[in-house]
């Protein structure tokens, strides 16, 4: 799985790296002379036997995730503990910052709303995935072509699709959703209009938009449930429901915890839908913690509060994962 | 083994009329959920009728009218800017993966497992959060103070560092057997030519996976574009669709036109490359 270097260095021929010597898999040694003491050592060190190697191919890598990664994040940390005066210099506070936005109403209702829709949204996207899941298994053409119209909206940029939606949530009887709900003789509803569906209006949208991603990924998931189980099951005499409960299910297991992670750090971070759709409207009822954030941030230059609203749902995220991780450890052992 | 055995639900081979007709419902009533809206946009696009309502999946009076009242609105322009945009930044971002993977999967050094471990870190790290502290850093990069705010560089290089990408070149370099990269030594092939001739050409279908994840995670992007154009002349297609719904005089059938031209490249891409896009998947998702 890994090189051992030591041995390769020793025993190496000298390279034939320059264009037009020939080719590298050529039998023949280019060079006979490879003890030579002077010409060994530059030669072995261009043969990865040396310590730097590894690091000058990850370079650009280290580079960027410390410049844009490593960096913002101790600079958020930082911030957060400060008062950030541009051109004044930054003082000091300790966490003032914390217990000014932790006692703030705005970001209280931000968090809540937060939690809501990433709740929503990710309870929503799964369950609905799985469904999908179920219905378009299989082998057949017909459905990898149903399968890939339902995967569409993964792969439609947020912006488009939050463009969309809000054409599509045209609050009076005349808007398309509104149309379709009359059908069924409810409406018109205001959507993303109203106070009052404005936040679940998101987590539709959300849904959509999440769902065929979960579905992909339990069928990856289904592919590996052993066919013979069902087989078995059913000579047993299970009914479908059965089947589902006892089989599918416990096979999915792992399947689960991942995507439950995913959807729902994707739900804590939301942040083209709402500023796209709604921007925190009406009335504040679908501010979340970034759209909050980012007005602290850019629209009112509270940055040190803005950070510090940053690390706390940087936390709540991480809380998250771990414990979602954890439980799953503890089942597979 | 019985066909009804095949699936959870034994949907797909369940034969007899009630059972195509419950087919038939359930895959058209999916079609028309999840495709259906899209279908919309792209209607609505070629439609004449200026009236929010009016989005419809039926052809009225077909014209190109909302793509020219589009362009006059610069939104050519915001097209090449995502364009190049996502041209470099995959460039960038690809290069960065494979070197990183290399030394990560074919090699042994010490503090490996530290530089991993950060790395795969930054996948728990949304950009979102980091969004106040990355426009500083963009705006005075340290050491080099350099400005990048308002250039399309500063919506480029950050998109280099991408831990997926990484992830999944590593895992798949790994594979690659350790005879072939012995010969070519012992034939006396240098760390490049080994890395260039060997070990890259064997990992296309990897290359394929970030490539087309790369190209719809880059497209996608929405907040770093928004944080770094301080004016419209360095908008991406994105951030112009919502100054064109703003716009009182730009009608929503000229948005949908700009946001189908929005959705039209990752669209493509995923229809070409599916098979990459459901080997990513898994690889991104179930490894972890």
């Amino acid at each position: 799985m890994s090189v051992s270097e030591a041995p390769a260095a020793t025993v190496e021929p000298p390279p034939a790296e320059q264009p037009g010597r020939g080719q590298w898999w050529s039998p023949v040694r280019r060079t006979g002379n490879r003890r030579a003491p002077g010409r060994a050592a530059g030669q072995r060190s261009r043969q990865g036997g040396k310590w730097w190697v590894p690091w000058l191919f990850l370079a650009p890598a280290l580079i960027l995730f410390t410049y844009f990664k490593f960096i913002p994040m101790g600079r958020a940390l930082v911030m957060s503990a400060q008062d950030v005066r541009p051109y004044l210099g930054n003082t000091w506070v300790g966490t003032a910052n914390y217990s000014e936005i932790l006692g703030s109403e705005s970001f209280r209702s931000a968090l809540k709303n937060t939690v809501v829709l990433a709740i929503g949204q990710t309870f929503g996207s799964m369950l609905l995935g799985f469904c999908l899941a179920l219905l378009v298994e299989g082998q057949t053409r017909k459905l990898s072509f149903i399968r890939s119209a339902a995967f569409l909206p993964v792969v439609v940029p947020m912006a488009v699709v939050a463009e969309l939606w809000r054409i599509m949530y045209h609050p009076t009887s005349d808007g398309l959703l509104n149309q379709v709900i009359g059908l069924v003789g409810l409406g018109p509803s205001g959507f993303i209009n109203d106070p009052d569906t404005s936040l679940a209006s998101i987590a539709v949208t959300g849904i959509w938009r999440g769902a065929p991603y979960d579905m992909m990924i339990f069928l990856a998931g289904l592919a590996g449930i052993d066919r013979g189980l069902y087989e078995a099951a059913t000579v047993d005499g299970a009914s479908t429901r059965q089947r589902i409960l006892h089989v599918t299910l416990p096979g999915l297991r792992p399947v689960f915890a991942i995507l439950f992670v995913l959807a729902a750090v994707r739900g804590f971070r939301s942040f083209t839908e709402v500023f796209l759709l709604t921007n925190g409207g009406p009335n504040g009822s679908t501010e979340v913690v970034m759209t909050l954030i980012y007005k602290l941030g850019l629209e009112q230059n509270r940055l040190g509060v803005g950070s510090a609203g940053a690390v706390l749902l940087f936390l709540a995220t991480l809380v998250l994962t771990v414990c979602v991780q954890l439980l799953r450890r503890r089942r597979t052992a | 083994m019985s066909a009804a055995t095949e699936t959870a639900l034994g949907l797909t081979e369940s034969k007899g009329i009630g059972a195509r007709i419950a087919k038939l419902v359930i895959y058209s009533g999916l079609f028309v959920v999840f495709a259906g809206p899209l279908l919309a946009l792209l209607v609505s696009s070629f439609n004449h009728i200026s009236d929010p309502t009016q989005l419809s999946v039926v052809p009225k009076t077909p014209t190109l009218d909302n793509f020219r009242i589009a362009f006059d609105h610069g939104v050519l322009k915001y097209l090449l800017n995502s364009f190049f945009v996502v041209g470099f930044g995959l460039l960038l971002q690809v290069a960065v993966s494979v070197l990183a993977g290399y030394a990560l999967a074919r090699k042994v050094f010490p503090l490996m497992t530290v530089v991993l471990v950060a790395i795969l870190a930054t996948m728990m790290l949304p950009e979102e959060i980091l969004a106040l502290p990355l426009t500083l850093v963009l705006g005075d990069l340290p050491l080099v103070h350099l400005n990048l705010m308002g250039t399309l560089a500063g919506m480029i290089v950050p998109l280099g560092a991408w831990a997926f990408s990484i992830l999944v070149m590593t895992e798949f370099m790994k594979d690659v057997p350790r005879e072939l990269e012995e010969a070519a030594r012992i034939d006396g092939a240098g760390e490049l030519r080994i890395f260039a001739q060997i070990i890259l050409p064997l990992c296309k279908p990897a290359l394929g996976v970030i490539g087309v994840f790369g190209f719809t995670m880059i497209w996608d992007q929405y907040l770093l574009p928004l944080l770094v154009a301080t004016n419209s002349d360095s908008y991406t297609l994105p951030l112009a669709l919502r100054t064109l719904r703003i716009d009182p005089v730009v009608t929503p059938g000229v948005v949908m036109a700009a946001s189908l031209l929005a959705l039209l490249p990752s669209v493509i891409v995923f229809l070409l490359f599916q098979r990459s896009f459901a080997r990513g998947l898994t690889a991104g998702a179930l490894k972890g």
